[in-house]
């Protein structure tokens, strides 16, 4: 039945007769049914052919954080764009360094394209980075230059998670990025398979980004002379999924 | 076998034709050459074959004379016109017509010989050799030898001197970097040549620039893993010069090479990826380039208490450049996240005002661009760090002496604050994140 189906679909796409009903000699299907029915014969054939685009299942990389495995995506994926955003001191920062340090740990070469260079190897080193598999492009200020490394790193390909830090970049700079070169980011990160996680104020990059997470901060906790740590609030928003998850972060 | 090329002249032509050859060359003045062609059967055919098709490459008329050994192939090129194929077992025969003066001996051996009647090879190799023992010694004995073809030596090689430079001395001072490119372009090339002619590869290229006027321009190139890319050099180089330009017109290029052995790598089908480190390299030169010279790198912590004490070392994947497969890891098991400072650089001035000793509000000064100055409601310190006061007074400048406090402002921001205690300035150093 679907040989037959597929070679009359191939066939010239003749329409059924004005009666809207058979085909000399054989029943014919309604018009969605066979169109399903062609769709479920192409789809065991051939991977995926009428898809515009079906990827493939990328691999995640997790920040070591197991409130964050809770969330929908449970890490960032590979070969997608994911936005952190956050005021100051919401622990932005926290969790995409302590992601940095589970990448470079598992082996991996990571790049973090600092546009404020407000990076601190210090506080990446404690975090269990490690810094010979790291690549800090420190742009001084210029976030237009932070982009432009970006995309030349991403190009190059064989990093497996790329940062890009536009947290210092003032709100209204960095909604004058076109989608336009987001689209761009998102295509070359699929096609090299690297994870690349936006550091922001505020969400960005809209619909190229797979993971939104909008972090808050909760509340420092002081111990003598010292503060000790941050709580943070994490929320997950992207389309209709909106989940939260808390962690802390040591000093 | 080894073939023997003889054009009066033409050393160098026969030189450069024996190189395609082969390797194993020796260079007999003023007018020939021999070298080693065992092996090229299977790419050229019978002698017949090769002797044609050194005869097409060579260029120049020349005599072509192919032999069992080196100094029978050496004689039949420099007696017989055209090509010789000398067959083994038929050398003396082959060799028998020749003059006997074109055996190189000593002016009273071939005087000797000249009296005896002795005019061709033929002719000395029937005097018997213990006669010829006795008369003309070791050198009569080896010359004898020689005229009936027979020989054991192998081949004095030409050997090059390991110099893997290029330069040239332009006509014309070239002032544009455009111009410049093309001359560069050339010598790479020819280095570039060199090195893939002995299958090596380089690890530093060396340009010197002398300029019509002051001290010559030098760059140096310095890979982190052996490389034979002509373009990605031309392009490194190029873009080395965009950003630091020679001061005057050029006169003269010179380019230089660090001949290595090239890179063997082993990938693995469950290891990490790596960026290529020939890519890698040349994008890393764009970004320098765009971002400047020392703000991309690996950072390497200094030994030091100083806060900030870093040093921007060149990143080069240890993967990549050693071929081993990266190690992973493991993650401690009381891992927790870290909170990170965000550095401001350098720290912002700042006016504190404080009550009681401790700093109750930021009077002036925008500490992270939008304007936080306001009440300070958490303050905690001071933490006391100094150092280098003890490196002398020269060094003062190096010192530090500082109370460190961590405040929360009013607007949610976590800062760390610091008291230069010697100068009584405060300073934001970052912000908590």
């Amino acid at each position: 039945m679907g040989a037959a189906l597929l070679e009359s679909n191939t066939r010239g796409l003749a329409p059924p007769n004005a009666a809207g009903g058979e085909l000399s000699g054989f029943p014919s299907p309604r018009p969605a049914a066979a169109a399903l029915q062609i769709r479920a014969e192409l789809e065991a054939r051939f991977e995926a052919p009428l898809d515009f685009r079906k990827r493939p299942a990328a691999g995640l990389l997790t920040p070591g954080i197991e409130a964050l495995d809770r969330l929908p995506a449970g890490g960032f994926p590979r070969g997608s764009l994911s936005e952190i955003c956050g005021p100051d001191s919401s622990g932005r920062t926290a969790l995409s360094i302590s992601l940095l340090g589970e990448a470079t740990r598992a082996g991996e070469f990571c790049a973090w394209i600092d546009a404020a260079g407000a990076f601190d190897p210090a506080s990446a080193a404690e975090a269990g980075t490690v810094l010979e598999r790291l690549l800090w492009v420190d742009c001084r200020g210029n976030a237009e230059h932070a982009l432009k490394s970006l995309d030349l790193l991403l190009q190059a390909g064989g990093f497996g998670l790329l940062v890009l830090d536009l947290a210092d970049t003032p709100e209204r700079e960095a909604r004058r990025i076109p989608l336009a070169s987001w689209f761009r980011l998102r295509h070359a990160a699929e096609r090299t398979g690297a994870a690349l996680v936006v550091l922001e104020k505020t969400i960005n990059a809209r619909s190229c980004s797979a993971i939104q997470l909008e972090m808050r901060q909760k509340s420092p906790v002081w111990v003598g002379k010292l503060l000790r740590g941050l709580e943070s609030k994490a929320e997950s928003r992207k389309h209709y999924q909106v989940r939260t998850a808390e962690f802390w972060a040591e000093r | 076998m080894f073939a023997s090329l003889h054009a009066p002249g033409n050393l160098g032509i026969l030189i450069e034709c024996a190189r395609g050859f082969s390797p194993h060359i020796e260079e007999l003045p003023p007018d020939a050459v021999v070298f080693d062609i065992r092996g090229l059967g299977s790419l050229f055919g019978p002698p017949e074959s090769l002797a044609q098709e050194i005869a097409r490459r060579v260029g120049v008329p020349a005599n072509i004379a192919i032999a069992p050994n080196p100094d029978a192939a050496v004689h039949a090129a420099r007696g017989f016109r055209g090509v010789t194929i000398v067959q083994p077992g038929r050398e003396a025969a082959t060799l028998a017509p020749l003059a006997v003066n074109l055996l190189t001996g000593s002016p009273e051996v071939a005087e000797l010989l000249h009296l005896w009647g002795v005019r061709t090879f033929g002719d000395f190799a029937k005097l018997p050799p213990l006669g010829v023992a006795a008369r003309l010694g070791d050198e009569g004995v080896e010359l004898q030898r020689l005229a009936c073809g027979l020989g054991y030596r192998g081949l004095r090689e030409i050997v090059d001197p390991l110099e893997f430079e290029a330069e040239l001395e332009l006509e014309y001072p070239v002032e544009l970097l455009e111009p410049l490119a093309f001359i560069l372009a050339r010598l790479l090339n020819d280095v570039c040549g060199r090195l893939a002619g002995r299958a090596l590869a380089t690890n530093e290229i060396r340009l010197r620039l002398d300029l019509e006027q002051g001290p010559a321009h030098e760059t140096v190139l310095r890979l982190p893993v052996p490389m034979l890319d002509q373009r990605a050099f031309l392009r490194m180089l190029q873009l080395d010069l965009n950003g630091r330009p020679p001061a005057g017109p050029v006169v003269k290029v010179h380019v230089a090479a660090n001949p290595v052995k090239p890179r063997r790598t082993q990938h693995g089908l469950f290891t990490p990826t790596s960026p290529e480190p020939e890519k890698l390299e040349l994008t890393v030169a764009r970004v320098r380039h765009l971002v400047g010279q020392n703000n991309v790198g690996t950072p390497e912590i200094r030994d030091t208490h100083r806060p900030d004490a870093f040093d921007m070392r060149a990143f080069a994947p240890s993967s990549s450049a050693s071929g081993k497969p990266v190690a992973v890891l493991e993650r401690p098991a009381d891992a927790v996240p870290r909170l990170s400072l965000r550095r401001f650089r350098p720290p912002r001035p700042i006016q504190v005002l404080m009550v009681n000793q401790r700093p109750t509000r930021v009077i002036t000064g925008a500490v992270s661009g939008t304007g936080v100055a306001g009440r300070i409601l958490m303050a905690k310190g001071p933490w006391r760090t100094s150092g280098d006061w003890w490196r002398g007074s020269e060094l003062s400048a190096m010192s530090w002496n500082r109370d460190e406090w961590d405040v929360a402002m009013e607007s949610g921001g976590l800062y760390r604050f610091h008291l230069d205690v010697d100068s009584g300035r405060w300073f934001a150093e970052g912000t908590y994140d």
